[in-house]
């Protein structure tokens, strides 16, 4: 009997999954702590959430910030305001960002290419100034303080998530688990297949009869979901939440990790995510000019770098004109 | 009331002159070349902090005019060396790319000239106050408008009645038919480049006079010249003139009512004409979208 040859796609699947469960056993023999890992894993999820609209659906949104900090406020407003229950305060979280996401999306689904991302960018805006002015309900810019990640009660179980940054950790992870699985089923469904017809050929797609705009507002909602989910996570992560979570530059660097991972790799992102944490990271704790190497490192990955480090699986063909230039 | 009603439509005009130039050159660049210059508001600093430098040196008027140039050819290097590998790819790339660039000369500003403001002084006779009454409209505002008024009709002028102009614009609707008529695609792409990036450090120049300088100046600025270009219609420079305008003025007045929802109107005026006119107040359709 010949064992079954598995394909790339499932030795990454193996791969990420070995190294995520067993993140206590070797972070710290390599110099890390399980906070930065908890951090990967949320911005990770943040990334993937941006990939399903950019890189299986084909459209660029730069504001997508915006439902990570929704997200995140509405987590923290859940604890300090309603109750000291983690589980609803992810829900709430989620609901805020993704609801919103979705009656915007709404206004924006006609839009087109740079269009589309400008439009998405200028919106995003508007959630970072609520967050920003509004200083009786967030706190303005000094951010959302005064609540933390609650004990989970499961039956007659109480996990302590608060003070255990293992336990935490994998709480983290499952959630990860959870929104990937939904990300995964949802892609490989009859749905994910017509966006992916969509990122290639708008037009012929249209041509079949599929209703795009339906598709991509779809693809942005769900995508705005997943996103705020992350955001709520990340509130519970630093119990603490600020307007920077929702200003474009988040946007851009939660994209960036997209690309430096592969854009057309389901697990791109989560790599990517990795990298960019570690090293942002590394560069404070050195530098105060971090945000220059930031720079440098966009720099480098569009012109070096562009198909992400999974990104063996297939390059992105050119799409617009095609004059030489 | 009256009063306070007047200084801040002026200072909505004065400051609507700027997005006008920001976005004016915004707009050049992603009309023919589609991609959207995140670094626009990082050449504008960089044009404010040139010019300061270059004050001590030749003084304001001699910086006025030098420093824009400076920065312009600083853009052209930048198209040729980075924005030029990108034409043709997904537009995601620019945009990426010019982010980076945005954080390197904002860090790189404030790393060289550190992060406090700097005073940057103005010819004595253009900081005096006109009249009394009208204390607000000093020498230098006017100036600042005049300036800006006159570099945007003749950007007009350039574009409408010379044969580079008529080549941009022709390149908007069409680069592939210009390009096999025999016109140098690359040279327009990088001179349209640069020209965008002059308006930028122009605008940088100006503001400087008037706020001071900080590292963070021309990203401020940048978000505004975005929303202008939408509720002007991409692809329409008449709109994106009306847009920069229309924005400056709501947000000044909004500022006598209800100064902390000042950024809000902005934006409020854009979904309202999202939701009423997509494509912009002046857009065609079809264009970029």
């Amino acid at each position: 009997m010949t064992p079954r040859r598995l394909t790339a796609d499932q030795i990454i699947l193996i791969a990420v999954w070995v190294a995520l469960l067993t993140v206590p056993l070797w972070i710290g023999g390599v110099g890390g702590y399980i906070a930065l890992a908890s951090r990967v894993v949320v911005l990770g999820l943040a990334a993937m959430s941006i990939n399903f609209l950019l890189g299986f659906t084909g459209y660029m949104s730069f504001g997508h910030a915006a439902f990570f900090g929704l997200g995140a406020y509405g987590a923290g407003f859940t604890l300090k305001l309603l109750a000291a229950n983690t589980l609803l305060s992810l829900l709430l979280g989620t609901l805020l960002g993704g609801v919103l996401g979705a009656l915007l999306g709404l206004l924006i689904v006609r839009r087109r290419g740079v269009y589309f991302a400008m439009v998405t960018i200028a919106f995003g805006q508007v959630f970072y100034f609520l967050a920003y002015r509004w200083n009786g309900l967030t706190g303005g810019d000094d951010g959302l303080r005064g609540f933390t990640r609650a004990p989970l009660h499961l039956g007659p179980i109480t996990i302590d998530i608060l003070n255990n940054a293992e336990a935490f950790y994998y709480f983290v992870l499952a959630c990860f688990a959870v929104a990937t699985g939904i990300m995964g089923l949802l892609l490989r469904s009859p749905f994910g297949h017509t966006l992916l017809a969509i990122r290639e050929n708008e037009q012929r797609a249209r041509f079949l009869g599929i209703p795009i705009e339906r598709h991509v507002w779809a693809s942005f909602s769900l995508s705005c979901f997943f996103m705020s989910f992350a955001g709520a996570l990340y509130a519970l992560l630093n119990n603490f939440a600020d307007p920077s979570n929702l200003y474009y530059v988040m946007s851009g660097n939660i994209v960036i990790m997209a690309v430096l991972g592969g854009i057309r790799a389901f697990w791109g992102p989560l790599i990517g995510a990795a990298v960019f944490v570690v090293l942002q990271d590394y560069l404070s704790s050195i530098t105060t000019n971090w945000m220059s190497f930031v720079g440098l490192l966009f720099v480098l990955v569009v012109l070096f770098f562009p198909r992400g480090l999974l990104g063996f699986v297939r390059a992105r063909g050119p799409q617009h004109d095609t004059v030489a230039g | 009331m009256t009063t306070l009603l007047l200084f801040n439509v002026t200072n909505g005009l004065i400051i609507g002159a700027f997005y006008v130039l920001m976005a004016l050159g915004l707009s050049l660049i992603l009309n023919l070349s589609g991609v959207i210059n995140f670094a626009h508001g990082g050449f504008l600093t960089l044009g404010g902090y040139i010019a300061f430098a270059l004050s001590f040196h030749i003084g304001f008027w001699g910086a006025l005019v030098v420093a824009p140039f400076v920065v312009a050819a600083i853009g052209i290097l930048v198209e040729r060396t980075m924005i030029r590998r990108l034409y043709g790819r997904d537009p995601l790339y620019s945009l990426l790319l010019t982010f980076g660039l945005a954080f390197i000369l904002e860090d790189g500003s404030r790393w060289y000239w550190g992060p406090q403001g700097l005073p940057v002084t103005v010819p004595g006779f253009l900081a005096q106050p006109l009249s009394s009454s009208l204390f607000f409209i000093t020498g230098y505002r006017l100036f600042m408008v005049a300036v800006a008024a006159a570099v945007i009709v003749a950007l007009f002028f350039f574009l409408r009645y010379t044969r580079l102009g008529l080549r941009i614009r022709a390149g908007t609707l069409d680069l592939e038919t210009v390009s096999s008529l025999g016109v140098n695609v690359r040279f327009l792409r990088s001179f349209n480049f640069g020209l965008g990036i002059f308006l930028a450090g122009l605008s940088g120049v100006l503001a400087g006079g008037q706020l001071g300088l900080i590292p963070t100046m021309g990203t401020t600025l940048l978000m505004p010249s975005f929303i202008a270009i939408i509720v002007g219609g991409v692809g329409s420079l008449p709109g994106t003139l009306v847009g920069g305008l229309l924005i400056g003025v709501a947000a000044g007045v909004t500022t006598v009512f209800w100064p902390s929802a000042s950024e809000a109107v902005m934006y409020v005026l854009m979904a309202v004409v999202l939701l009423v006119r997509p494509r912009g107040l002046f857009g065609e359709e079809g264009m970029l979208t």
